[in-house]
């Protein structure tokens, strides 16, 4: 009994070891991560970001192909504006289009514009309004490989249908040759990658290869992939590690991922010469779009089929989704000055330096008189 | 104890005929008989005290409140499940596509179901023989130093996040796999089951392994408590009749442990059904059915909704929904065949030892 | 507990035995022959030629012992090497994962990487730390395991003490369930009443409560399993002795079996605290310090190991950042598991069995 006694006072005593050991630990943590983030030009004078009376943590949900904009920006937003919190979580479009219309979030980050029904669903979200789209980042879907000894491969719209629909299934394939006379293509099974996993990426792409090789790719389209055939992987990370590792393999990743061990290819688009993929010839594509939009709506239609020179037609435009009118009130004013930022031009110019692709200026003009008109 | 609630009759008879050397067996089994009115009454009369009466309660309050969250899941899973396939244009068992969100929606569980039973199935033929072999060796056969250090280390593997043993999947197993593939497509590849095209191995036998890695852990851990707790005295009756350390296993410790080797095989099980992320990284997942374990294609249905999930909209997840009932259904019956095998063979499992 | 069986060779009254050193040779003599054969026939895979050493070297225990001792001794070897063969074959995955996650995670694990959050750093530049996520993570499990600890054990103390009748058995099927349930959709359950019913917004007790229902099953089915090798002489003794049943149960049954009752708990602990998808569904994730489980969104190692994965823009400093989160988790599963073996040893009474 006597045993017992004093095992229970360790017991005890280990408790309160434990208790103390958390105690402590919520002292020391700290929120400020000061200068280490380096390498940032643009930090000097953000004269667009004006907080007003801003405040409070704005939740917002959506594509994780805008998380790196994001990122950038609401590290000069918060610098500027100390009261506000901006928590970005990149689930993925769908998760956040369908946390907006549960009124979940103060906006949405989406790679595709809404829905019809998805505006519906909105309405109840947004009193007397209806959910918006508002493009704000662009970025080229790069077509990543690893082929030993290939550099600059140029490939165009037939051939990559081919190639993604396991026709084409040798790196020394005649089309390919024809495209690339000078290369040696040694004699490699080609290892076509996929997402595994629903996204944007994989709708842009496919979308593109509709509008541009008709004949070749008779699948609908959208965010799961359809064609048979051929290897997957789960996300983005996931596709560009396979390609890094397995020899004669190809996929489509945003241009960020494609590096170390991984090429981008050229596109022949029938422009005078093969389109590389890059920022610049991603925001030329982009300034060839049309507004399909009604009302505040600026959601774009990409012509994927351009033949124009230096514009890659493989390209993501992503969306800010809102309310126009309705917006809950006490996030309006951050999500406003936020917003505002972003579509200015000191926002626009931190898209280059992340591997992302501003939007045009005549768009983004009028991006910026809808977010002022927000309510 | 199952073996009261399931099959109350068949426990009393081989718990008296193949255990004559316990004295006690015919009188311990409290749980084991059927409940006699003397028993209710025995347990009445003890609940009479207050602290028992408390207790009791407490207890079965905690029962109670586990059912009641766990009903209010399944209605809530029901519910949504009912609502997506209602709207199903094709049927939801065989149907060998995903595509809920079309205008006419048309999705089917068929792929789902072969992947997930394939690699569980992999997974434990691999997982238990080896974990009990582990069990064993930590119990009876390793040093006793170094088997602590063992036991200690293994328990920490079941904490592994599921993304790191993911991860490690993809970037060391796999690469690794590409001779055993070869070997396998060698010799065996004339079964068709074995057949192998090359590629990327991050086919469902890939899965199945890294599964049967991550369930070590936990089946290893509750075999071994469940070993530990074997009777002394008859291994030591069984030594001293000059039996083998083998025929002293066989004859005392695993008869023992039966039921034990099989509740943590479950809790191995429901790990490996379940898994999402590790399964989601390593498996070149496509909505087909191939008869060959070594190409790339099928999935599970935890990959499904951890792939599906992120872009669906709400019909979408009322689908995956549907795909998770389903699973629960799966669990189900495998659960209950595992208790149904205890309670047949119940002479060892409980307190009659 | 003593182990009889390793002190004294097995029947040494029996004629001829094999050296002590016969195992060893023949394994040395199994690798050698394996590495051979491999660089014989340019098998480049390690994995290969672990396989036929692995077999030489079961064969050969057996050949060899065959002859010199006989059938029994022999089977008794083929066993003691089978056993041996299952736990290299577990350890070499194993210490190969752990390895993989040292070697990758201490490059940024430091001081300055464990107290700081990573507040303003963008996901794809160097610096920024995880104390937001270990201190989400210790709020959300802790939670969690206040929650289900008593209920999952008083459950199962109902289950084999009391459990009789319809009650019962509806709690051992929905046991059952529950031990498959993806962990998705546990989230879901807990996102359509707390978030989207009661409207309250995301915290960490959100997901506290979604990890609480992935771990009770965990906890009662091993518990259950424990309390069931409780040997029913130490109840009658205790309850002869005019002790009442729930003085018994706490004094004695649950003491008995708190080793294996701990090694439940920690792998019910372990496997909730690598939860990824209801974390991110309910805690939301934030890149900023939340002491408060109660409000607002907080963050957690496997979501940060998660999202420092998927969502970074494939830079190389993330993908450091995230193994280094990994190996802080598991290194906190250890110390927890220490721990919890030393309550245990403390509070078990002395093995007198």
């Amino acid at each position: 009994m006597k045993l017992q006694r004093k095992n229970r006072l360790r017991a005890l005593s280990l408790g309160a070891v434990a208790v103390s050991g958390a105690l402590a630990l919520t002292a020391c943590g700290s929120d400020d991560t000061g200068s280490s983030g380096s390498g940032d030009s643009t930090t000097a004078a953000n004269s667009s970001i004006k907080c007003d009376d801003a405040k409070g943590q704005l939740l917002a949900n959506g594509s994780s192909a805008q998380k790196n904009a994001i990122d950038a920006w609401v590290k000069q937003f918060s610098t500027a504006c100390k009261d506000v919190q901006i928590n970005y979580k990149s689930e993925g479009s769908g998760a956040g289009v369908t946390a907006f219309t549960q009124g979940q979030v103060a906006f949405a980050g989406s790679d595709s514009a809404l829905k019809p029904e998805e505006v519906t669903a909105s309405k109840e979200v947004c009193k007397d309004g209806q959910g918006i789209d508002l493009p704000m980042v662009g970025g080229p879907i790069a077509v990543g490989y690893n082929v030993p000894g290939v550099e600059g491969l140029v490939l165009d719209s037939k051939t990559l249908a081919g190639i993604f629909d396991s026709k084409i299934t040798k790196w020394n394939d005649a089309a390919i040759k024809k495209l690339n006379p000078d290369a040696t293509l040694p004699n490699l099974k080609i290892q076509a990658f996929h997402r595994s996993d629903e996204s944007g990426t994989t709708d842009n792409f496919t979308k593109y290869l509709i509008a541009a090789a008709p004949d070749q790719w008779k699948y609908e389209g959208g965010k799961a992939w359809q064609a048979k055939g051929g290897q997957s992987a789960a996300g983005s990370s996931g596709v560009a590690q396979q390609v890094k590792e397995v020899p004669g393999a190809i996929s489509y990743m945003e241009l960020s991922y494609a590096k170390d061990g991984i090429t981008a290819a050229k596109l022949d688009t029938g422009a005078s010469a093969p389109v590389e993929a890059t920022v610049e010839n991603a925001t030329t594509a982009i300034a060839d779009a049309k507004v399909v939009g009604t009302g505040a709506d600026l959601a774009l239609e990409l012509n994927r089929a351009t033949k124009a020179d230096g514009a890659y037609p493989i390209t993501l435009v992503t969306y800010e989704i809102v309310c126009d009118k309705g917006n809950k009130a006490e996030t309006l004013a951050a999500t406003k000055a936020f917003l505002t930022y972003i579509a200015s031009e000191d926002g626009q110019k931190v898209l280059a330096e992340n591997d992302y692709a501003p939007i045009p200026e005549e768009i983004i003009a009028k991006v910026r008189t809808t977010v002022a008109s927000l309510s | 104890m199952e073996i009261s609630t399931k099959n109350p009759d068949n426990s009393d008879n081989p718990d008296n005929a193949d255990n004559p050397g316990n004295p006690e067996s015919l009188e311990a089994p409290s749980r084991l008989s059927p409940p006699s009115g003397a028993e209710q009454k025995r347990a009445a009369r003890g609940a009479t005290r207050p602290g028992d009466r408390i207790f009791l309660g407490l207890s079965r309050g905690s029962g109670i409140f586990l059912l009641v969250i766990m009903a209010a899941i399944a209605i809530f899973l029901t519910y949504r499940s009912v609502l997506a396939i209602s709207k199903d244009e094709s049927n939801f068992l065989t149907t060998l596509e995903w595509n809920p969100t079309a205008a006419e929606p048309s999705f089917g569980i068929a792929v789902l179901v072969y992947g997930t039973v394939v690699s569980s199935i992999i997974a434990m033929v691999i997982a238990v023989p080896i974990a009990v072999g582990i069990a064993l060796f930590i119990t009876h056969y390793a040093p006793r130093r170094l088997g602590g250090a063992i036991s200690y280390v293994i328990d920490l593997l079941a904490a592994v996040p599921s993304i790191v043993y993911g991860l490690w999947g993809a970037l060391v197993l796999a690469p690794h796999l590409i001779g055993l593939y070869g070997w396998l497509d060698d010799y065996f590849g004339w079964t068709g089951i074995l057949d192998w095209q090359g590629g990327a191995p991050r086919s469902l036998f890939t899965v199945g392994i890294l599964l049967a890695i991550m369930i070590l852990p936990i089946i290893t851990s509750v075999s071994r408590e469940v070993f530990r707790q074997a009777p002394q005295m008859h291994q030591e009756a069984a030594l001293a009749l000059g039996a083998t350390r083998w025929e002293v296993i066989r004859m005392s410790v695993l008869p023992f442990g039966r039921s034990g080797i099989i509740s943590a095989s479950m809790l191995g099980l429901g790990r490996a059904l379940g898994e999402t992320m590790a399964v989601a990284t390593v498996l070149s997942s496509s909505f087909e059915i191939n008869a060959s374990l070594l190409d790339p294609g099928g999935g599970t249905f935890a990959q499904n909704i951890a792939s599906k999930f992120s872009e669906a909209t709400v019909m979408g997840r009322d689908a995956l929904i549907a795909s998770g009932l389903v699973l629960f259904v799966i669990t189900l019956l495998v659960n209950g065949a595992a208790r149904m095998i205890i309670a047949r063979r119940a002479e060892y499992s409980g307190a009659n030892a | 507990m003593s182990q009889i069986t390793e002190t004294q060779p097995p029947s040494s009254l029996q004629g001829a035995t094999l050296p002590k050193w016969t195992p060893w040779a023949i394994a040395a003599g199994s690798v050698a022959l394996g590495l051979g054969i491999s660089a014989a026939a340019g098998l480049d895979s390690s994995i290969q030629w672990g396989l036929m050493a692995a077999i030489f070297f079961v064969g050969g225990s057996y050949g060899i012992a065959a002859r010199v001792e006989g059938r029994r001794q022999a089977k008794d070897r083929v066993v003691t090497s089978l056993v041996w063969v299952a736990f290299l074959l577990a350890v070499v995955p194993l210490v190969s994962l752990i390895w993989e996650t040292v070697k990758r995670g201490v490059k940024v694990f430091d001081g300055y990487f464990l107290t700081h959050s990573m507040g303003l750093i963008a996901d794809d530049e160097p610096g920024g730390g995880i104390y937001h996520a270990i201190l989400g993570t210790l709020e959300q499990v802790g939670i969690a395991t206040v929650i289900s600890v008593p209920v999952g054990i008083l459950t199962a103390v109902y289950l084999v003490e009391y459990g009789r009748g319809n009650l019962a058995k509806a709690v051992t099927f929905f046991v059952d369930v529950m031990t498959g349930i993806p962990s998705i959709v546990a989230g879901l359950f807990v996102l359509s009443f707390w978030i989207l019913i009661l409207d309250m917004g995301p915290s960490g007790f959100a997901g506290s409560m979604a990890l609480t229902i992935l771990m009770l099953p965990v906890i009662v089915r091993s518990t259950e399993e424990m309390l069931k090798l409780v040997p029913n002489e130490l109840r009658e003794a205790s309850l002869a002795l005019g002790v009442p049943k729930w003085r018994t149960i706490m004094k004695v049954v649950l003491p008995t079996s708190i080793g294996g009752i701990t090694t439940g708990v920690m792998l019910a602990v372990a496997r909730i605290t690598g939860e990824t998808a209801p974390v991110l569904l309910l805690v939301w994730g934030s890149a900023f310090i939340n002491t408060d489980p109660f409000d607002g969104p907080q963050a957690s190692l496997p979501m940060y190991i998660y999202q420092q994965y998927a969502n970074s823009g494939g830079a190389g400093v993330a993908y450091d950042r995230a193994w280094a989160a990994a190996l802080t988790l598991i290194g906190f599963v250890m110390i927890l598991n220490l721990a919890a073996r030393g309550i245990a040893r403390w509070k078990a009474p002395s093995t007198g069995r």
